[in-house]
């Protein structure tokens, strides 16, 4: 899984009938100590995450799991709500 | 496993053949009340896998711990959802990343080094 930061939300009308009803969020991965990086992607809520919450979510074939027996065709999807995240640096580096 | 030998005395014995295990040091956790089901009472660990000898490899990521591992420790991480799902023992739980094993020591045959945490 990853932590990142939900930095908006997607509107799509026409998709995969299994994705109706489903939020698309745009996800940010944050570094441990929280700060944006690399690539966003857009992934499937399965909690009740809303836009500038930090979260984790997992990707792969697992990203469907939540939903099943649905099978939803995603290939990321958030699966927790993050309350605190404690970091502690590595030694040496 | 890639490496010559590593031994761990505290791991799950549920690891499967063919899964591609790495490294990884423990630098952080995450608390989670409002999550999938599947998660609850679950340790989330930061991750930072690493190669044999400690040079930090890739992005963190979250693992759900399968042995007990803390802050601090080397431990042995399978990223791949059937194996994390396995080693968590929950069928359809929503995982990636799992945490299979504690890591005592690391030998280097060729380099003939020994790699203590």
């Amino acid at each position: 899984m990853q932590v990142a930061r939900v930095t908006g939300t997607v509107v799509a009308t026409h998709k995969d009938p299994r994705l109706r009803g489903l939020k698309l969020l745009v996800l940010t991965p944050l570094t441990p100590d929280g700060k944006p990086v690399g690539r966003s992607i857009v992934g499937v809520d399965s909690v009740g995450a809303g836009h500038g919450e930090e979260v984790f979510f997992v990707r792969g074939r697992e990203a469907s799991l939540p939903f099943l027996p649905v099978q939803v065709p995603t290939d990321a999807t958030v699966v927790g709500i993050v309350d605190t995240r404690h970091f502690e640096a590595a030694e040496g580096s | 496993m890639p490496l010559s030998s590593v031994s761990s005395t505290l791991g799950t014995s549920k690891l499967q053949r063919g899964v591609d295990v790495r490294l990884g040091h423990v630098i952080g956790h995450v608390v989670s009340t409002q999550k999938n089901d599947r998660l609850t009472g679950a340790k989330l660990l930061l991750v930072q896998p690493e190669t044999a000898d400690g040079t930090a490899a890739g992005q963190a990521l979250l693992a759900v711990d399968a042995a007990q591992a803390g802050i601090g420790d080397r431990v042995l991480l399978v990223i791949e959802g059937r194996a994390a799902i396995s080693a968590l023992g929950r069928r359809g739980a929503p995982v990636d990343a799992a945490i299979v094993g504690v890591v005592d020591r690391v030998d280097m045959g060729s380099a003939g080094a020994t790699l203590d945490r």
